[in-house]
């Protein structure tokens, strides 16, 4: 067991991409991701990572290096926050129909315009129809260990992974964590190999046009169309959850972390008012249920959704089975419905006979302060109120910390 | 400072690397140049290829017209995505070529900014633009280097009012390892090109004027003697720029020895492109030319 | 490696003739080449081979006696355009279905 340092949010991802030894990084900078490239250049530059630097022009190009890269066999990495990810959306539909295992840090912040680079939600938000995997770190030491793992997830299911963790409240922090030792990374995540790799020995056109429907090959075997292709990736990114399980079970016993890789519920046993929580926010929470339970006689719980997409909807509908009311707060939404999180949620339980009822909070957009007197006090009102006086589902989102 | 290389058409290899019965045009330019030029490269190297007529005419799924393997990508990122297969080849010690290859759009439209990067940043690919002066695969509409007065599908009546690109100047103002001018009428000077630029580390630009039957209104047939005329005429030069150093090369070079070159309007009114094309327009884009060749051969005679 | 539990489909193409079927029903005219004036065929020499290194579509044979594969030809009449000595003249296939000399 390695000694726990104390380092930024931003220095425990670059030291999680060295340590799973990645191949290709792919750099372009922006707030509040840039320290992550800047760390692994350093770390090139002083010869304590063996690896290709390319400064690129374009978020897009960073994506396109690291397809070029994953394409030929070799692993691939890049960082980006807010509208970097939005300029490579095009790419990163692309990385995930080509099943590349590409791993990338998303360091949240929010979308312009207005510019803010101060963090929300809505960069992963806004990007999860893209086939990627989505994880959200809430601590320091699941940035470093949830990117080591999504290196394992994304070669195992080949389907690219986006670690997400929130822009300064993670990144520019500092806190302890214990970096996993080298030698145990290496046995847990073996070199990476693809049966498609771009090679003159094997030659493949890969990514071609691709009918609408079923075609002969040059073998006459027939191969499925565009559709069946897509079908298999969904297919696939569900069975996914189930191999992140496996994953984290062999990093436990590998690392003596984990055991929550899906949902990581605090207090939630006997709650009758469950919170949901994307990222640092459910961390924070932990404060405010423990205050809850002990000043006020509340039986509330968080439960920290650790990964987004595949949305695990059978796990989390059974989490929630016993819940008399799940409080969703999130840092992004999708605009002129709801929050994003919530709306999975609620079609998550809509096939339960003993539905909770459902709230649904927007905090922190922009950076927007969420102090957690207030999430106390939300809070606190929302289980007074509604305990009492059930009232008809509200579908329309409490908007916490308005200053109009 | 010339094409070293010297392949004839008794010497140039009979192994062929593109499969026929391939979705191209008949008498499409692309498919002479990707054929011969295929040949210069060898099987030891990965194409990376944006949206253009070569990701239609190189196979659809599960079936590959093309013998090598190809990478295909998004439209803006060819040169990146080429990038990134290379930094991949040096990581597996190999020195398989990496081949971008793309369109007039593809490069200087949506792909430039890869591109210029690329180039900035002295990436080792080789990067082909085969220039068919419109979007073809879409259907014939203008792109930065269609040229004034061509008539596309969006420039209907009057044709294209503005100049357009000179592409190979912009790559050349990044200080390429190697550029050069070829023409699909000329695939043993494309074929040599490619030879060289080999032998070359850094990044190698080849700009190749590509005739389109359907695109510029010619007759199928009349593709080799279109892209000739191109020459012939003196509208485009066969050159190439090393260590920033221009020189005429091939049948361009050899047009300097002649006191007048082949009317342009010899080639204009080969096409229906340029139908709407005015005198003063064709008497203007000849007093271009021959302002051009003055200054050739001063600089070079 | 993946794991085996996970198909990945995607779309990889391998490398074959005839993506695009017979192109050679594109054609409306077939170039049909006379050895009498071909440069090699009648020299017994290999020469010229203008037809071969033009064709856009890999269908004439380096031969002294230069043959078409007209599975794949799309008659587009390069090569008989191209020819030095005009020994290929392009003829309508029509004239080649069978019957077309009773009808």
């Amino acid at each position: 067991m390695s000694n726990p340092i104390i380092e930024s949010g931003n220095v425990a991802a670059a030291m999680a991409v060295q340590l799973a030894r990645a191949e290709v990084i792919a750099a372009y900078p922006i707030t509040p991701q840039t320290p992550v490239t800047e760390k692994l250049s350093e770390l090139i530059a002083a010869g304590k990572m063996d690896a290709e630097y390319v400064a690129v022009e374009s978020e897009h190009s960073a994506m396109a290096v690291c397809i070029g890269a994953a394409s030929a066999g070799v692993r691939a990495f890049t960082a980006t926050s807010s509208n970097g990810l939005l300029y490579m959306s095009e790419q990163l539909h692309w990385a995930a129909g080509a099943r590349l295992p590409i791993v990338m840090c998303v360091v949240n912040r929010a979308i312009g315009a207005p510019w803010s680079v101060w963090n929300d939600h809505q960069d992963a938000i806004s990007q999860r129809d893209t086939g990627w995997i989505q994880i959200f770190a809430k601590d320091h030491q699941e940035i470093v260990d949830m990117t080591l793992k999504a290196f394992r997830l994304a070669e195992l299911v080949h389907i690219p992974v986006m670690v997400n963790y929130d822009g300064y409240y993670l990144s520019h922090t500092y806190m302890p964590f214990e970096p996993p030792d080298a030698e145990h990374v290496d046995a847990f995540l073996p070199a990476y190999t693809y049966k498609h790799a771009l090679t003159p020995e094997r030659p493949e056109s890969l990514n071609t046009v691709t009918l609408p429907d079923a075609r002969l090959d040059v073998d006459g075997i027939k191969r499925g169309g565009y559709m069946d292709i897509r079908h298999n990736l969904h297919e696939e990114m569900g069975k996914s959850i189930e191999v992140w399980e496996e994953i984290d079970q062999e990093f436990q016993a590998l690392f003596g972390r984990g055991g929550h890789p899906v949902i990581d519920p605090y207090r939630c046993d006997d709650a009758d008012v469950v919170i949901v929580a994307m990222g640092s926010m459910a961390n924070q929470f932990r404060v405010v249920v423990d205050r809850l339970r002990q000043n006020d006689g509340l039986k509330v719980g968080i439960l920290a959704l650790q990964m987004y997409r595949p949305f695990p909807s059978a796990i989390i509908a059974e989490a929630l089975q016993s819940a008399r009311h799940v409080m969703v707060y999130e840092k992004g939404l999708s605009y002129g419905n709801q929050g994003a999180l919530y709306g999975d949620i609620k079609s998550a339980l809509y096939p339960y006979p003993a539905r909770p009822r459902l709230h649904n909070f927007i905090a922190g957009l922009g950076g927007r302060a969420i102090p957690t007197e207030s999430l106390y006090q939300t809070m606190k009102t929302a289980c007074e109120q509604d305990l009492q006086t059930p009232s008809a589902q509200a579908d329309a989102p409490q908007w916490i910390g308005l200053q109009l | 400072m010339k094409t070293t290389a010297r392949t004839t058409v008794l010497n140039l290899t009979e192994e062929e690397f593109i499969h026929p019965g391939n979705r191209a045009c008949s008498g499409c330019g692309l498919s002479i140049l990707y054929r011969v030029g295929v040949k210069a490269l060898g099987r030891d190297c990965i194409f990376v290829v944006p949206p253009s007529c070569l990701t239609v005419m190189q196979g659809l799924y599960p079936i590959a017209a093309t013998q090598m393997p190809v990478l295909n990508g998004t439209f803006a990122s060819t040169a990146a995505i080429a990038t990134g297969v290379k930094a991949a080849m040096r990581r597996l010690g190999r020195e398989t070529q990496v081949v971008a290859w793309a369109g007039d759009g593809g490069t200087s439209d949506i792909g430039i900014q890869a591109l210029s990067g690329a180039l900035e940043r002295g990436e080792d690919i080789i990067y082909i633009c085969y220039d068919n002066e419109a979007y073809m695969n879409t259907g014939v509409q203008r792109s930065g280097t269609t040229p004034q007065g061509s008539l596309t599908t969006t420039t209907p009546f009057s044709g294209k009012s503005e100049v357009g690109k000179d592409l190979p100047a912009i790559i050349a103002a990044h200080n390429p390892a190697y550029l050069a001018t070829c023409s699909a009428s000329y695939p043993l000077d494309f074929h040599d090109k490619l030879l060289k630029a080999k032998q070359i580390k850094g990044l190698k630009y080849l700009h190749v004027q590509t005739p389109c039957p359907p695109g510029w209104g010619i007759e199928e047939h009349m593709t080799v003697a279109l892209g000739r005329a191109a020459v012939e005429t003196g509208l485009f030069d066969l050159y190439e720029i090393e260590n920033g150093r221009m020189q005429l090369t091939g049948p361009s070079q050899q047009l300097l020895a002649k006191p007048t070159l082949r009317p342009v309007r010899e080639y204009l009114e080969l096409q229906t492109r340029f139908k709407a094309l005015g005198d003063a327009q064709a008497d203007a884009l000849q007093a271009q030319v021959d302002r051009r060749w003055a200054g050739y051969r001063d600089r070079f005679r | 490696m993946p794991d085996p539990r996970f198909k990945v489909l995607t779309s990889a193409s391998t490398s074959g003739p005839g993506d695009a079927g017979r192109t050679g029903s594109w054609r409306v005219e077939r170039p049909v080449i006379d050895m009498s004036s071909c440069i090699p065929a009648k020299t017994g020499k290999h020469a010229c081979h203008l037809c071969w290194l033009l064709c856009p579509d890999n269908v004439v044979s380096k031969e002294i006696e230069p043959a078409i594969d007209l599975e794949y030809c799309k008659g587009c009449g390069i090569c008989a355009q191209e020819c030095p000595v005009q020994a290929i003249s392009m003829v309508p296939d029509a004239d080649f279905l069978e019957g077309a000399d009773s009808e």
